[in-house]
C-alpha cells in the first residue's frame, strides 16, 4: 500500500470507531505525516494500528511549559497550566506517521500501546519514569529507567526538576526490583551483572533455568542512565551534536547524523550534496567496522578464535585508516549541523579506493571459512532462533530483523540523501538463528563496501556544509537514519534562540533487547553469550 | 582446516610486521611498561575493566588492546574476569548514579595493593556528561584514583603511554 492508501485506510478505521483525528501541518515533522488525537483515543488508535499491521517505531513524551508558544499554534486542545505532549511513530512501507496528543501535567494519563505492541513496553516505562506520564492498562507497571537516583514522584525531564537533582549522598543499589520468578522442582536462578566478566557495558540479567535449559531470561537495564535527554535541554545545535555522538559510542556517526537531520529539517537547512555523500561514507565505514568486530566476536564465543583474530586485525586496519583520513578512530565529531567538519583530499580519495579494494580481497577467503566451517555450523545453526512473528511483533529492524525475514531498511525504503542516488541491497535471511545474523552481517559488509565505491565514484563537488540558520521557537524535526544496528529515530524540538528544548534519540536496541529475551528460550545457558553477541544491543543507547 | 592454515600462513604475524612509526613507538612503550610492572607487580598486571557509565567508545578501544596489532598480553598485561583476581581497576565513563554502589563494591572486592586507572575523558573529569542528577561525574568522586588517562575515547596507544607515565611517577614517590 502506498502512503495514501494506508493512511486513508487508517483514518477510515479510526472514524469507524468514532475516534477523532485532526491532521497536523505536514511540513512540521516531514517526511512523516501527523495526526493529532484526543487523549482518550490514544490507546484505541494504537490497537487499530496494530490490527492493520503497522510497525510501531517508538513513543516519547515531551513536557511543555505553560507557555502557549511551546505548544504550537495548531493545537486545538484547551489545557490550563503545564502540559505534556506524547508522540508515537508508526511506519509501513517506508512511510511514517506521527500520532500526537496533549495531556495536562497535573493528570497525565493515557491508554497504553503495549497490549497491542509488546516492543514499546520499555519505551512507555521510560517515558513514565522520566516525565510522569502514566500509561493505563500497561501490563507491566514496574519502573524501568528509574533505579534509586531519584524518587518515584520526581520526574527528571519536567521543567521544575533541577538538572543537579535533589538527592544528596550516595545512591543505593537497586536491590528490590521485583523480577518475575519461576517456581518448581529443580528450577534455579542465575543473577548476572551489572558488572560483567568481560570488557562490556553494565546491565543485569536474571536467568531462570532447569538443568542447562533457560526457562526465562529477564533483563534489567538502566545502569548507565546518564541523563542524556535532560543534558540536551538548553544546548545549542553544535553542542547537541557532540552529545548525540556519545549516545552510543559504536554508533557515533549514525546518532550524530540522526540529530543533524532532525535539526536540519526543523531549520529548513539543506546540507550540500558533497556533505551528504561524505556522511554516507562515514556511516558505511562505521557499519563495516562494527560488523567485522561482531563477526569475529561471535565466532570467538563458540571457541573459534581464528576468525576473531582475523576480524580484529581487519577492524584495526580499518580504524587506523579512519583516524588518518577523518581524524578519529571511531569518527567522532566528524559531523556538524548543516554538513561535515572535514573534506576529503585527493590523496585521501585515492587511499580510500585502495583501502576498499584491500578489505574486499581480505574478507573473501575469511568469510568463506566462516560461512562453511563444520565446528561453527554445529554451534551457530539453530541457536537462538527469533521467529519471524516475534521479530515483527517487537518491531525489530537492522540485522536482527533482516535475519528473521524483515528486510526493512531506511536507506532503501525511506531513502534520504545520498541513498536516493545509490542502490541499497537489504539482505534477507529467514532462519532467524545466530548463523543467519552472521550471514546478514557478512552480506552487509560486502554491500557496504560496494556502496562505498559507488559513493566515491559519484562524489559531488562543492561545499561541505551549508550555513545553519537557527530555527524559530517551537520548531520540531524528525531524523530517521539507518545505523549499523538498524533504524535510529531522533526527535528534536527547539526553544528560543536556537536552544534545544527536547532531544530524544531512539536506538534500535529498544526492540532488540526484548528480542534477546525471546530468542534465548529453549537454549542452554552456555549459549547465552553467543546469542547475546549476535544481537549486540546497546546498553548506553537505551539507558540514555 | 587447510583453508585456515593457509589463511593464517598468508596473514603472518602482524604484531611485528607493521613498520609504521606508531608501532615502533608502541614497542618501545610496551617494553618500558613491562619493566615497570615487573618491578612492582612481580611480572604481570591483572586488570579488571569496569564500565561505570561510558558510551561504549572506550570499551571498543580497550578491546583493541587485545587485537593482534597491540596484543598487550605479551607485555604481561592481562584482563581478568573478577575484581578478586585484579591488581588494577580500569574504570571508564562518568560514574552514573545507578552504578555508584556497584563500582564501590567492585573496588572493595579488589585486594590490596591495588590501583585505579580512570580511562577516558569522562572518567577523568566527567567529560561531555559532567555531574548531574544521573551522573557523579569523574571516577575520583566515587573511589580514589591513581592514574588518569584522558581521550575521547582514549586510543590503545594512549592507554599504554598513560600506564607507563603513571607507573614511573609512582616509582618516584616510593
Amino acid at each position: 500500500m502506498s502512503r495514501f492508501d494506508w493512511l486513508s485506510e487508517y483514518l477510515a478505521r479510526l472514524d469507524d470507531d468514532h475516534l477523532i483525528a485532526r491532521h497536523g501541518d505536514t511540513r512540521v515533522l516531514a517526511p512523516a505525516h501527523r495526526l493529532e488525537l484526543d487523549a482518550e483515543d490514544w490507546g484505541p488508535a494504537g490497537r487499530i494500528a496494530a490490527a492493520m499491521g503497522l510497525r510501531h517505531a517508538g513513543v516519547w513524551a515531551d513536557p511543555l511549559g505553560p507557555d502557549p508558544m511551546q505548544r504550537g499554534a495548531e493545537n486545538g486542545t484547551e489545557i490550563e497550566g503545564p502540559a505534556i505532549r506524547v508522540q508515537a511513530c508508526l511506519e509501513q512501507g517506508g512511510d511514517y506517521l506521527i500520532l500526537h496528543t496533549l495531556v495536562p501535567q497535573t493528570r497525565p494519563v493515557l491508554g497504553s500501546h503495549t497490549p497491542a505492541y509488546p516492543g514499546v513496553d520499555r519505551l512507555e516505562r521510560h517515558a513514565q519514569d522520566l516525565t510522569g506520564v502514566r500509561f493505563l492498562r500497561h501490563p507491566d507497571e514496574r519502573r524501568w529507567t528509574r533505579h534509586q537516583a531519584w524518587s518515584a514522584d520526581e520526574h527528571p525531564l519536567r521543567q521544575d526538576f533541577p538538572i543537579d537533582g535533589r538527592r544528596e549522598g550516595r545512591t543505593p543499589a537497586d536491590v528490590d526490583y521485583p523480577f518475575t520468578r519461576i517456581q518448581g522442582s529443580g528450577v534455579y536462578e542465575i543473577p548476572v551483572g551489572p558488572v560483567h566478566a568481560g570488557i562490556i557495558e553494565p546491565g543485569h540479567f536474571r536467568f531462570q533455568a532447569a538443568g542447562e535449559d533457560v526457562l526465562r531470561l529477564e533483563e534489567r537495564l538502566g545502569y548507565v542512565h546518564r541523563g542524556i535527554e535532560k543534558l540536551a535541554v538548553g544546548r545549542d545545535p553544535q553542542s547537541l551534536m557532540r552529545l548525540a555522538g556519545r549516545v552510543s559510542g559504536d554508533s557515533t556517526v549514525a546518532h550524530a547524523w540522526a540529530a543533524a537531520q532532525a535539526m536540519e529539517r526543523a531549520a529548513g537547512c539543506e546540507p550540500p550534496p558533497r556533505a551528504t555523500s561524505l556522511r554516507a561514507i562515514l556511516a558505511e565505514r562505521e557499519r563495516i567496522a562494527n560488523h567485522l568486530g561482531d563477526i569475529g566476536a561471535i565466532c570467538n564465543d563458540v571457541g573459534f578464535a581464528f576468525a576473531h583474530v582475523q576480524c580484529a586485525r581487519l577492524r584495526e586496519q580499518w580504524q587506523r585508516r579512519s583516524a588518518a583520513l577523518f581524524g578519529h578512530r571511531l569518527m567522532m565529531n566528524t559531523l556538524v549541523p548543516g554538513g561535515v567538519a572535514q573534506d576529503l583530499s585527493e590523496t585521501a580519495f585515492r587511499e580510500l579506493r585502495l583501502d576498499h579494494a584491500a578489505l574486499h580481497k581480505a574478507i573473501e577467503p575469511l568469510f568463506d571459512i566462516v560461512d562453511d566451517h563444520p565446528s561453527l555450523d554445529d554451534r551457530l545453526i539453530g541457536t537462538g532462533i527469533l521467529a519471524h512473528a516475534d521479530a515483527r511483533a517487537l518491531g525489530c529492524t537492522g540485522y536482527v530483523g533482516k535475519a528473521s525475514g524483515l528486510t526493512f531498511d531506511v536507506r532503501r525504503d525511506s531513502p534520504y540523501a545520498p541513498y536516493d542516488q545509490v542502490t541499497v541491497d537489504s539482505p534477507e535471511e529467514t532462519a532467524g538463528d545466530v548463523a543467519a545474523r552472521v550471514r546478514v552481517r557478512m552480506k552487509e559488509v560486502r554491500a557496504s563496501l560496494w556502496m562505498l565505491d559507488r559513493l566515491l565514484d559519484a562524489l559531488p563537488e562543492g561545499e561541505i556544509a551549508a550555513p545553519f540558520a537557527l530555527p524559530e521557537e517551537g520548531a520540531m524535526g524528525l531524523g530517521l537514519i539507518e545505523g549499523w544496528r538498524g533504524e535510529i529515530l531522533c526527535f528534536v524540538r527547539f526553544a528560543s534562540e536556537g536552544r534545544i528544548a527536547r532531544y530524544f534519540p531512539r536506538d534500535p536496541s529498544w526492540f532488540t533487547w526484548p528480542a534477546l529475551e525471546r530468542l534465548i528460550h529453549g537454549n542452554i545457558v552456555p549459549d547465552f553469550p553467543v546469542c547475546n553477541k549476535s544481537v549486540n544491543g546497546s546498553y548506553a543507547g537505551v539507558d540514555l | 582446516m587447510f583453508r585456515i592454515l593457509k589463511q593464517s600462513f598468508r596473514t603472518g604475524v602482524v604484531t611485528e610486521a607493521v613498520p609504521v612509526h606508531d608501532d615502533a613507538e608502541l614497542e618501545r612503550l610496551g617494553i618500558e611498561v613491562r619493566r615497570q610492572i615487573d618491578a612492582r607487580f612481580g611480572g604481570s598486571l591483572a586488570i579488571r575493566q569496569v564500565d561505570a557509565g561510558s558510551c561504549n567508545g572506550c570499551e571498543l578501544e580497550i578491546h583493541a588492546l587485545n587485537n593482534p596489532f597491540y596484543d598487550v598480553e605479551r607485555f604481561g598485561i592481562h584482563f581478568v574476569a573478577s575484581p578478586r583476581h585484579a591488581d588494577a581497576l580500569l574504570v571508564t565513563g562518568p560514574v552514573s548514579r545507578h552504578m555508584e554502589t556497584a563500582l564501590r563494591r567492585t573496588w572493595r572486592a579488589t585486594p590490596s595493593p591495588k590501583f585505579v586507572i580512570a580511562a577516558g575523558i569522562c572518567a577523568c573529569d566527567g567529560g561531555e556528561i559532567g555531574v548531574s542528577y544521573a551522573s557523579c561525574g569523574a571516577v575520583e568522586n566515587v573511589i580514589p584514583v591513581d592514574i588518569k588517562i584522558p581521550g575521547c575515547p582514549l586510543t590503545p596507544l594512549d592507554l599504554l603511554t598513560g600506564l607507563l607515565g603513571a607507573l614511573a611517577s609512582d616509582d618516584d614517590k616510593r
